[in-house]
């Protein structure tokens, strides 16, 4: 407003001459004052919970700064679980005695640089894949590369690395490998069951449907009891698969309903000329998905996909419940130790972190990307 | 048929090749189904366990701390399993309304133009939908059962009302036949509110004349029980909680479990209902209200009569699936030992071995709720759509 005043003076400077003509703003409708009074006190209502909540604020900060950091227990030497005890604030010690077995379960300890460069290669890898330019056949097989890796990595047994059983593994690298091979092998699999469940074949597509039904209707945890104690029993006698084994497959029979419902919203949005023009340039039914419907469905889906995504991250941890040792069940054992009992707050917080990181950044780069991917379609 | 059409070998027919897929697709399925079933029946004859649902009637023999019904380790094991349905509904039904309620209050203040409530409640939704809600319910299970004192030193902090590592104590009404009829008092106001609203808005559309129902329904509601209370003889007996040895006896009791079940679901599920019920209201054009306005609708009526319904549209498919959601993860008491039905049917299943008949049972019994729970919805949906042409 000021600035618009003063290119009204022909170019010249403004001067206290022309102080007459110059008119201040308001000092209540402009500067910090001003946004005090639109953001915090536009009326009887909003002044009234502002009030309440600077108050609630008042009773609830300086006590939770106190107890994060000003009279936390920070690691060192002679700090024992009695010091913590004793000082009332957050016991940072306790994530420093257990943060190993947090992070890697039970996995030996001299060994567990491999399960942090596991972590490392498949974040570093997430981040890349997160790239748009990076979309290329070449990402699927460096994938393909890293799994290879990774899998030398946890279990060893070759290049002079000790073997160590997958019963072994667990804290973060398990809950990832458990998410990103779910993930990947549910979503062929739903692209599968999305197509028969749009297919004009009514025994396909009565197929696919009972099955996305049956396994949306009922919750995780029924999934992996199924995966865990009637799975050995539909094996042939004497055939048996580990623990690990029958979680991900229940945990990949899961995804993979979920991810088809999303992918079948892709499907339906295509609109019905591109199926006609596919057809009347003569594309067998393969060739019109993979290279017309498939590549737009999955384009508009990506936004929901990432949110499936995130869901299914925060669901592995239900692993637990059937004896696996993940990133949660991994914060609840470091809780059983009876010198450390009673330091939940720490442990949970330390593990809702790690989790909240994760996921926020999906979260963001879904947000991001429905920016990004709808720019076509903006008005 | 026409009699020109060109001759095709079978091979490019589609309609053959459609029949050809199907019976190769459903070959399949039936081949691995018919081998899956023969491995169970082979298994199960190896490890001595009979195949169907007898063990049902056979005596539980183990206890479950909280019942709505009489239950003792005596009953069979359907009688338990009833009692974990029971719990599931129970904890659904109230964590369902309780989100609604949050969530809704959530998703409003998070378009306050109250600078500090809207942040508050965004940085409500970006924590609360971003942590798994098992580390939640662990959390709120902590809380409650390490850092409330025992019995002994409850926190008192209204008279009556008893807080533990035991759970909430408040008291309860005491044993009276009047509270009966009060109860069918009350259910014959909301009867008599319903009727009343009905007739009023008949009114309204014969003869445009306004009934006051809000002033009506709160007179029927609190007058009705108020006067079978007094005819009832106006009891005052309640039934107060006391410390007796190392527990409380008398009154009600929420267990740590149940309250820290309830607490987490209620918690994460208002956060996904806040985001819905936010683009429920933003996505109803701003026009829509200022013409309202320039009708003369006041405020509320704006708020009642044209925005939302039409938010609502909007809003009513997604928070089904967050209410089948919440439903589903209620399965996650058997993580906090709350005994729902997925517990319970657990212990079943280590007990007896009967692990496909349990979680079958399991699975049909969500299968069942979900299906009822959006059969529901979706007639609620069609009820509000929008008709057209």
């Amino acid at each position: 407003m000021a600035d618009h005043i003063s290119l009204q003076g022909s170019g010249s400077v403004p001067s206290e001459s022309a102080g007459s003509q110059v008119v201040k703003p308001p000092a209540l409708a402009l500067g910090p004052l001003g946004w005090v009074r639109a953001n915090l006190f536009n009326s009887w209502f909003n002044s009234l919970l502002t009030i309440l909540i600077l108050w609630l604020g008042y009773q609830v900060i300086p006590p939770l700064l106190d107890w994060l950091f000003f009279s936390s227990v920070l690691p060192g030497e002679g700090v024992t679980n009695q010091t913590c005890r004793a000082s009332g604030g957050a016991c940072w010690a306790f994530i420093h005695e257990k943060y190993r077995l947090i992070l890697f379960g039970l996995y030996p300890y001299e060994e567990q640089w491999r399960p942090i460069a596991s972590i490392l290669i498949i974040v570093g890898l997430l981040a890349l894949s997160c790239n748009r330019n990076f979309w290329r056949p070449w990402l699927a097989a460096v994938w393909a590369g890293a799994a290879v890796v990774v899998g030398v990595l946890m279990w060893g047994g070759v290049l002079g690395l000790p073997f160590v059983r997958n019963t072994l593994w667990g804290g973060l690298p398990l809950t990832l490998i458990l998410s990103v091979v779910g993930l990947v092998v549910a979503f062929p699999l739903s692209i599968l069951l999305a197509l028969g469940r749009r297919s004009d074949l009514p025994i396909v597509k009565s197929i696919c449907v009972v099955y996305i039904e049956l396994i949306r209707g009922v919750p995780l945890i029924t999934v992996l009891f199924m995966a865990s104690v009637m799975f050995p029993l539909f094996l042939p006698t004497g055939v048996t698969i580990d623990k690990l084994l029958r979680a991900q497959i229940g945990l990949i029979l899961f995804a993979s309903a979920y991810l088809a419902e999303v992918i079948r919203g892709g499907l339906q949005a295509i609109p019905k000329g591109q199926y006609e023009a596919a057809d009347s340039l003569g594309l067998t039914y393969w060739q019109k998905t993979r290279m017309i419907i498939l590549p737009q469905a999955l384009s508009i889906t990506i936004p929901p996909l990432v949110n499936t995504f995130i869901g299914f991250f925060k669901d592995t941890s239900l692993v637990i419940i059937i004896g696996l040792f993940d990133l949660m069940s991994a914060s609840k054992a470091a809780l059983t130790d009876p010198a450390w009992r009673g330091f939940y707050k720490e442990s949970y917080l330390f593990v809702a972190v790690i989790y909240f990181v994760f996921c926020f950044f999906m979260s963001k780069y879904s947000q991001w990307l429905e920016q990004e991917l709808h720019r076509g379609h903006k008005r | 048929m026409a009699p020109q059409a060109p001759r095709r070998s079978l091979i490019n027919d589609p309609n053959v090749r459609a029949i050809f897929f199907q019976i190769l697709v459903l070959g399949g399925v039936v081949l691995l189904g018919w081998y899956l079933v023969s491995n169970v029946l082979e298994n199960l004859a190896r490890q001595n366990i009979a195949t169907g649902f007898s063990f049902l009637d056979r005596e539980a023999s183990f206890a479950i701390g909280e019942t709505m019904i009489p239950y003792s380790p005596a009953s069979s094991y359907s009688q338990a399993l009833l009692v974990g349905f029971l719990n599931t509904i129970k904890v659904a039904v109230l964590g369902i309304i309780l989100a609604t309620i949050l969530g809704t209050i959530i998703g409003i203040a998070r378009l306050s133009t109250n600078f500090l409530v809207a942040k508050l409640a965004s940085i409500y939704v970006e924590v609360i939908r971003n942590v798994p809600v098992l580390l939640q319910l662990f959390f709120w299970y902590a809380v409650i059962s390490e850092s409330l004192p025992g019995p002994r030193q409850a926190l008192n902090p209204v008279t009556g009302v008893f807080l533990s590592n035991r759970g909430m104590k408040f008291p309860g009404l005491g044993d009276d036949p009047a509270w009966t009829w009060v109860g069918v008092a009350l259910l014959a106001a909301i009867a008599g509110v319903w009727l009343l609203a009905r007739w009023a808005r008949k009114r309204q559309e014969a003869t445009g004349q306004q009934f006051p129902v809000m002033l009506g329904s709160i007179g029927l509601l609190l007058g009705l029980p108020l006067l079978a209370w007094l005819a009832g003889g106006a009891p005052t007996q309640l039934d107060i909680p006391e410390l007796q040895g190392f527990n409380f006896r008398g009154g009600i009791n929420i267990s740590p479990e149940f309250a820290a079940l309830l607490l987490g679901l209620v918690i994460y599920t208002a956060s996904f209902i806040a985001e819905i019920v936010r683009s429920g209201i933003k996505a109803v054009n701003w026009g829509q209200t200022e013409a309202a306005s320039a009708l003369g609708l006041h405020r509320g009526e704006v708020l009642r009569l044209v925005v939302l319904p039409q938010a609502l549209r909007i809003i009513v498919p997604p928070t089904t699936s967050q209410y089948l959601n919440l439903t589903k993860n209620s399965s996650l008491a058997v993580a906090i030992g709350y005994p729902d039905l997925v517990s319970v049917a657990n212990t079943t299943l280590n007990q007896t071995g009967q692990a496909i008949e349990a979680v079958s049972i399991m699975m049909a019994v969500y299968l069942t709720i979900s299906l009822g729970i959006s059969l529901f919805m979706n007639w609620y949906n069609t009820r509000i759509a929008l008709v057209e042409r």
